[in-house]
């Protein structure tokens, strides 16, 4: 594990018409660990993953990746360079079945001409989709349509999608958002061994503290727009303003 | 790739290798029903396995037939005076001077509206849903009204095409016999395209482009392609649709938007849109419903086929492949699979 | 083109005949895209049959006048008609395709476009008519500007009618309940309101004036069953260009395309008048694309 940032936004502010969502927000994700991002509703993580993935142009600051300036690039440029986002709302090809919502899912990175033609399921790709579909635990449904899945599984599908895609980062909407609480610990597995056995960075929204605090090295917290605190979990849980601003509100 | 499955497609070669000489009276009907079925699986390209509902898929026939007549025509006169002279001139060809100019004029025709097609993919692609059917259903009307004042090109009195330099019959075998090479030839060629990441790449932007972009995949990449594969055969059918009929216009014949331009859309419906099978099924039906009952419905056969569209969009939208698969879906593999068994 | 452009400069008083021109049939175009507005605003249908009615009621309004009725009377007789006519199309058709993705109501309303243009082109044959108002023509500007007073008449009434329905949109319970409805249908649904009835009204209610607009287009232009789609296409043009919700962009669209079009036609010929109008709706379609590319937002 190092400390050398992968992500790096410094100062940027957002602004919708006259709402401010994000104000001067400054942070960094250090490679291969897990970060958190916290914060009341509205207090601006989405649309900070959102600037971070080229959703929208941002009006000041400068977004790096690995030292690239990403700020002005597009959605799928960003993808391809190995930043991945998972989404609130759950998204995925909610026609066509688990295999193929897999095999679409391959990087697309170094993609040429003939590679669009190549034929869809090779043998290594397969017994990749395989593993990861196992790895989810979807193994056995993964003939079935996608949207025909609850929206856990669907959940579980949109994660092995991404890992699928081989990202170094992989930014998560509230992951755990909806989960049948029993679930939920089997994911937090299953995110932390991404880390650790695929070294996949990842950057995590969640409202859940228990696991959030369990799997995080380090915590954002953002409200207001603003970046209100940050620090290791026990740091950020005995902050008083995050206290004030967040926990205590509850 | 689907595999050669001789309960399927050894009837449907049969019978498209046997119609002119079993039912010699028929030849151009059944001609035109292999340009139906290429209509329909060009259509289902971009409407049904990508989700862009063309509504002006029409223009790329007429692009294709215009561009096939210039080439024939331009191999042994000028143009414009060829045109102006309105069918007044009948230039002869010879054998050889026809055939090249044939063969010459389906392979501009094809290229050149695959060209048109990748041209105009930045002018509507960044249209999605509604604005896009609407744009590409403009784009036909335009060029059907533009061509009419283009004089070069005969205006609205339209091109006879060139004469073919031999019998009425050799005429109708040859040309029955391009278009079902040509249906054949799309079908095998979707067919392929499905099998490969392309056909995953577009039914994933049918689903959910914005998450596609999310994760990578060149977009506008593959709707240009698709689009091009569209306009590609499109134009071939248009090179040979206008050498069947021997006259060409623009508004009847060569962008007919409201007949073969919404044809496609219905048959593709029809059959099921987004499967393989389900647009040729569809063409076959609403072809052979056409020609057997045209004649009884007195004039009001346009009505009716209007009636049968909003029937077919408000009641039964999935198709009959649609509604096969979700009636029978482990027959399309739609199945719960325990590990033990995969192994 | 250069000749004709030459003549708009030599005589300026030709462009005061092409600018009223254009106000005139423009103010039925705004009429008839305020009636699209309402239904893709309130239930996100996207209604490609819109011509078709504004069709119908022009041959209404002209049939009545061949009966020796004053085609005036068309325009209440075509409201009522046409409101009745578009509850029944609602009832039999879009009732069913309003939760469906929107390529469902493009296609099924053009399904009726269909079959509305060809059962007129049964019922009254494919010839362009006119209905006879029987005004008189008085010239202007030492006769370089002719204008019909029906044109006037024509115009005064599309003000009034599209004040009806706004004040109507304003103040009454039907109103109230439509405009209710197309901020949320659900929470509409929750509060009481009755939706299903609530579209069925804005559907017959965009007949309506679609008919208003179309026995006015009987009057003071012309009228043929296949000429439906035009005046679909226009409504796309205006509604796209000026945004749903938004009456006075509508207006302004409307009076807008309706000069552009006469200038259209003057300057380019008037084989280019139907061009004209499908150019503009790439143009405006382009417009947009990167309006949006502009404003581009995530959808959660």
């Amino acid at each position: 594990m190092t400390d050398a940032p992968v992500i790096e936004v410094t100062g940027v502010s957002k602004s919708y018409g006259g709402v401010v969502a994000n104000e001067n927000v400054s942070l960094t994700v250090p490679a291969g660990g897990i970060t958190g991002l916290i914060g009341p509703n509205g207090s601006g993580k989405t649309t900070l993953f959102n600037s971070i993935v080229g959703y929208h142009p941002i009006d000041t600051g400068s977004i790096k990746f690995k030292g690239e300036e990403i700020s002005t690039y597009r959605v799928p440029q960003i993808a391809r360079l190995g930043l991945l986002r998972t989404f609130q709302q759950t998204r995925i090809y909610s026609n066509m079945n688990c295999i193929d919502n897999m095999l679409i899912s391959i990087p697309h990175r170094r993609t040429g001409f003939r590679d669009m033609f190549k034929d869809r399921a090779d043998k290594p790709t397969l017994e990749e989709v395989d593993r990861l579909l196992d790895f989810v635990g979807l193994y056995e449904k993964r003939r079935l349509i996608s949207g025909d899945l609850s929206f856990g599984q669907q959940k579980l599908l949109e994660f092995a999608m991404a890992l699928m895609n081989k990202p170094e980062v992989l930014l998560l909407d509230e992951p755990t958002a909806g989960i049948n609480p029993t679930l939920i610990n089997g994911l937090i597995d299953r995110l932390r061994r991404a880390n650790e056995e695929l070294g996949i960075t990842l950057f995590v929204i969640e409202h859940n503290m228990r696991v959030i605090m369990n799997m995080a090295q380090t915590i954002y917290c953002l409200a207001h727009g603003q970046l209100l605190a940050h620090g290791t979990p026990d740091e950020v849980q005995n902050d008083q303003r995050v206290i004030d601003a967040y926990l205590g509100a509850h | 790739m689907e595999k050669f499955n001789p309960k399927l497609h050894l009837p449907i070669l049969v019978f498209g290798l046997a119609a002119p000489f079993v039912v010699p009276g028929l030849t151009i009907q059944v001609a035109v029903l292999w340009v139906m079925v290429l209509f329909a699986l060009t259509w289902d390209v971009m409407g049904g396995q990508m989700g862009y509902n063309s509504l002006g898929n029409i223009f790329f026939f007429g692009a294709g037939m215009y561009i096939c007549a210039i080439v024939q025509i331009a191999f042994i006169t000028d143009v414009g005076a060829y045109t102006a002279s309105n069918g007044g001139v009948r230039i002869t060809f010879t054998h050889q001077e026809y055939f090249m100019g044939l063969i010459c004029g389906i392979i501009a025709a094809a290229i050149g509206s695959a060209l048109i097609a990748a041209a105009l993919g930045w002018t509507v692609f960044g249209l999605r849903g509604p604005y896009f059917a609407i744009g590409t259903l403009g784009i036909a009307l335009a060029a059907g009204e533009l061509m009419g004042t283009w004089e070069w090109v005969g205006g609205g009195g339209g091109i006879s095409m060139p004469v073919y330099p031999g019998s009425a019959d050799g005429k109708a075998y040859l040309f029955y016999f391009l278009c079902f090479a040509a249906a054949v030839g799309t079908y095998l060629f979707c067919s392929w395209l499905y099998s490969t990441r392309f056909g995953l790449a577009i039914n994933a932007i049918r689903d959910d482009e914005q998450k596609a972009e999310a994760m990578g995949v060149h977009t506008l990449r593959y709707k240009t392609i698709a689009w091009a594969v569209s306009a590609f055969f499109l134009g071939i059918s248009g090179a040979l649709f206008g050498n069947i009929t021997g006259f060409i216009e623009p508004l009847e014949v060569a962008f007919p938007t409201v007949t073969f331009g919404i044809f496609m859309v219905a048959m593709s419906l029809l059959g099921g849109k987004g499967t393989l099978w389900g647009p040729v099924l569809g063409a076959f039906l609403f072809h052979f419903l056409k020609e057997f009952t045209w004649t009884y419905f007195l004039g009001w056969q346009w009505v009716a086929l209007g009636v049968l569209i909003i029937v077919n969009v408000v009641f039964f939208q999935q198709g009959i492949m649609g509604w096969l698969m979700e009636k029978f879906p482990e027959k399309f593999g739609i199945v719960v699979e325990k590990k033990e068994a995969a192994e | 083109m250069w000749d004709n452009i030459a003549i708009l400069t030599a005589a300026p008083v030709f462009n005061i005949q092409l600018l009223l021109d254009g106000l005139f049939i423009g103010a039925t175009f705004a009429l008839a895209a305020y009636g699209l507005a309402l239904v893709w605003g309130v239930m996100n249908v996207k209604n490609l049959a819109q011509g078709d009615f504004v069709m119908m009621g022009g041959y209404i309004a002209w049939w009545l006048g061949t009966q020796g009725i004053h085609p005036l009377w068309g325009l209440p007789a075509s409201i009522v008609i046409m409101f009745a006519f578009g509850w029944a199309v609602y009832v039999l058709m879009i009732r069913r395709v309003i939760d469906k993705d929107m390529f469902t109501s493009l296609l099924a309303t053009f399904g009726l476009a269909i079959v509305l243009a060809q059962a007129l082109n049964l019922m009254f044959g494919p010839e362009v008519q006119t209905a006879e108002s029987d005004f008189p023509i008085r010239s202007y500007f030492d006769n370089a500007v002719t204008i019909a007073d029906i044109k006037l008449v024509a115009f005064g009434l599309c003000g009034l009618l599209a004040l009806a329905v706004v004040l109507f949109m304003k103040n009454s319970r039907m109103g109230q309940a439509i405009r209710a409805t197309a901020q949320d249908a659900r929470a509409a649904r929750v509060m009481g309101i009755d939706t299903d009835r609530v579209y069925a009204f804005t559907y017959a209610l965009n007949a309506a004036i679609c008919g208003a607009a179309g026995a006015l287009i009987s009057m003071i232009w012309v009228i043929q069953p296949f000429y439906g789609i035009s005046h679909s296409i226009r409504s796309f043009v205006i509604v796209t260009a000026a945004g749903f919700g938004n009456l006075p962009g509508v207006i302004m669209a409307g009076l807008g395309l309706g000069v552009m079009e006469q200038y259209g036609g003057f300057v380019l010929g008037a084989e280019y008048q139907q061009a004209t109008v499908v150019a503009l709706l790439l143009g405006v379609l382009v417009w947009r694309q990167i309006e949006m590319r502009r404003h581009r937002q995530v959808v959660q």
